[in-house]
């Protein structure tokens, strides 16, 4: 088993985790609250990851962001480096790949606040942003929990995409499930076989964790009434 | 109860993913930064590289090589697009010689050897490939036949104006599967997906795949000959070691062990 591959995917999954918190709680707030006109555009642009093929959305971060491309350049003369082929490359493209896996759930948990609540608070004279903090979280965790961990296990499995602006460089973007598609191909199928099932119990359990949280009724011991 | 569940589930998931953060290999602080070679490598070099690697970290105790392999045409992309390779190993010698006109290159391109091709059928096949030849592809058996992708990968090429030369192409044109590299493709026929494939000789010779299957070598005037280079690229980090890598690789141990991996040297 590839363990240089498996940590790098699960520190690839953490960071996209996190900064998807960090990015996604603002897009799921106001795409739960606003009443904007046009707002049904803004979710479509959020959802397509959801439906584009990811060879598109790392065809065009790598016209982008190589040399020649605009934010590309930018980056280079900040920085001397440019994001392709590099672990900052897929971090970048593994947030907006996995934009929708966060941002959809969270949109769902903090519109299914009851609105009567914020408003109580806002009235006691509790500001906006402690009433999010006090409120609207606390009543959501189990929503934006779910959202985590739909991000990160979406993210642990991406393949399209890291292909596409990774490169394939053994402990720097050689991910788990690109380690595997190398070991099939050189017919190394014990190796592929271990992380394979390693990523399918994963998977499970993180889609069992997922179902469970979202259950009404939470006994550990089920009774009949 | 649910929240005290609630609660420790959050919990728990914050530490995983804190604990994940800094999960994997740190890179290396100044001091104790090992020399590396990173490599892009056509992958009908697969073994007989990860052989000629081992014989080399041998010879350079404390040096690093990284291989990545893959078709030709997709890493001519990515080292047009900034790929940090500090060698590369092309399948078709024209890939490096565009790296050249890029102004990509560090001195010039070298040759390492010429490709072969066979046709590959698996062990237990009812077709007959040693005596059949070419004309496996047209038997009713051979209902699937993988050959490399032509728009990228050399070795597809190859295949597709072996079988053009040889008048068998209109008859099977519909039977073909694109492997994505001549690794991948030998997969594909490996594991019986497809009933013939058009491989790599290096690959038919490999030890993993040796006992598996039969195969009949195309004429080296059926298709064009397939001249391998590569070359050494400019952003390489330790130009010196690339240096040492590529001459290991033409000298003569590399000559040797490409010899018995049937990469047809040119006789000069």
């Amino acid at each position: 088993m590839d363990w240089a591959a498996i940590s790098l995917s699960v520190r690839l999954s953490a960071w996209t985790t996190l900064l998807l918190l960090v990015l996604g709680l603002p897009i799921a707030w106001w795409l739960a609250s606003s009443r904007w006109r046009w707002k049904f555009l803004v979710e479509a642009v959020v959802s397509l990851p959801l439906v584009l093929p990811p060879t598109v959305l790392g065809f065009y971060l790598l016209l982008l962001l190589g040399p020649r491309g605009s934010v590309g350049r930018a980056l280079e003369s900040l920085t001397g480096h440019t994001l392709p082929f590099s672990f900052g490359g897929l971090l970048v493209a593994s947030v907006l790949y996995s934009l929708p896996f966060a941002v959809q759930p969270f949109t769902a948990a903090l519109a299914g606040v009851d609105r009567r609540l914020i408003e109580a608070s806002w009235c006691l004279g509790v500001s906006r942003f402690q009433t999010f903090l006090r409120v609207v979280l606390p009543l959501s965790a189990t929503g934006i929990l779910s959202g985590m961990v739909l991000t990160f296990a979406h993210t642990l499995g991406e393949f399209g995409v890291v292909l596409m602006v990774g490169g394939n460089l053994e402990g720097r973007t050689r991910t788990a499930s690109i380690s595997i598609y190398d070991s099939v191909q050189a017919l190394d199928y014990d190796s592929a076989s271990r992380t394979a099932l390693l990523l399918l119990v994963f998977s499970f359990v993180v889609l069992a964790l997922t179902y469970g949280l979202q259950r009404r009724v939470w006994a550990p011991w089920p009774t009949r009434s | 109860m649910k929240a005290i569940v609630k609660g420790s589930l959050l919990v728990g998931v914050l530490l995983i993913l804190g604990a994940g953060l800094f999960a994997g290999p740190r890179p290396i602080s100044g001091s104790e930064k090992k020399r590396r070679v990173t490599i892009a490598a056509a992958s009908d070099l697969k073994f007989a590289l990860d052989e000629l690697v081992n014989g080399f970290r041998a010879e350079n105790p404390g040096a690093e090589v990284q291989v990545t392999y893959g078709s030709s045409g997709n890493f001519l992309a990515q080292i047009s697009n900034g790929a940090p390779f500090d060698v590369f190993l092309s399948a078709d010698v024209a890939y490096p010689r565009k790296l050249v006109e890029q102004g990509l290159v560090q001195d010039d391109v070298f040759l390492y050897a010429v490709g072969r091709i066979v046709l590959w059928v698996p062990k237990g096949s009812s077709l007959a490939v040693e005596q059949l030849g070419m004309k496996t592809l047209v038997e009713p058996a051979a209902k699937r036949i993988a050959i490399a992708n032509p728009q990228h990968a050399p070795y597809g090429r190859a295949a597709e104006s072996a079988m053009k030369s040889q008048g068998v192409y209109d008859a099977v044109k519909d039977k073909l599967v694109l492997g994505e590299n001549i690794a991948q493709t030998a997969q594909f026929v490996e594991s019986g997906n497809a009933d013939v494939g058009i491989i790599a000789l290096a690959l038919a010779l490999a030890p993993v795949m040796k006992d598996k299957g039969q195969y009949w070598e195309v004429p080296l005037d059926a298709y064009p000959r397939m001249e391998q280079g590569g070359a050494i690229l400019k952003r390489a980090q330790d130009v010196e070691l690339a240096k040492r890598f590529r001459d290991y690789l033409i000298g003569p141990q590399g000559k040797a062990l490409l010899e018995r991996y049937g990469f047809f040297l040119p006789k000069e």
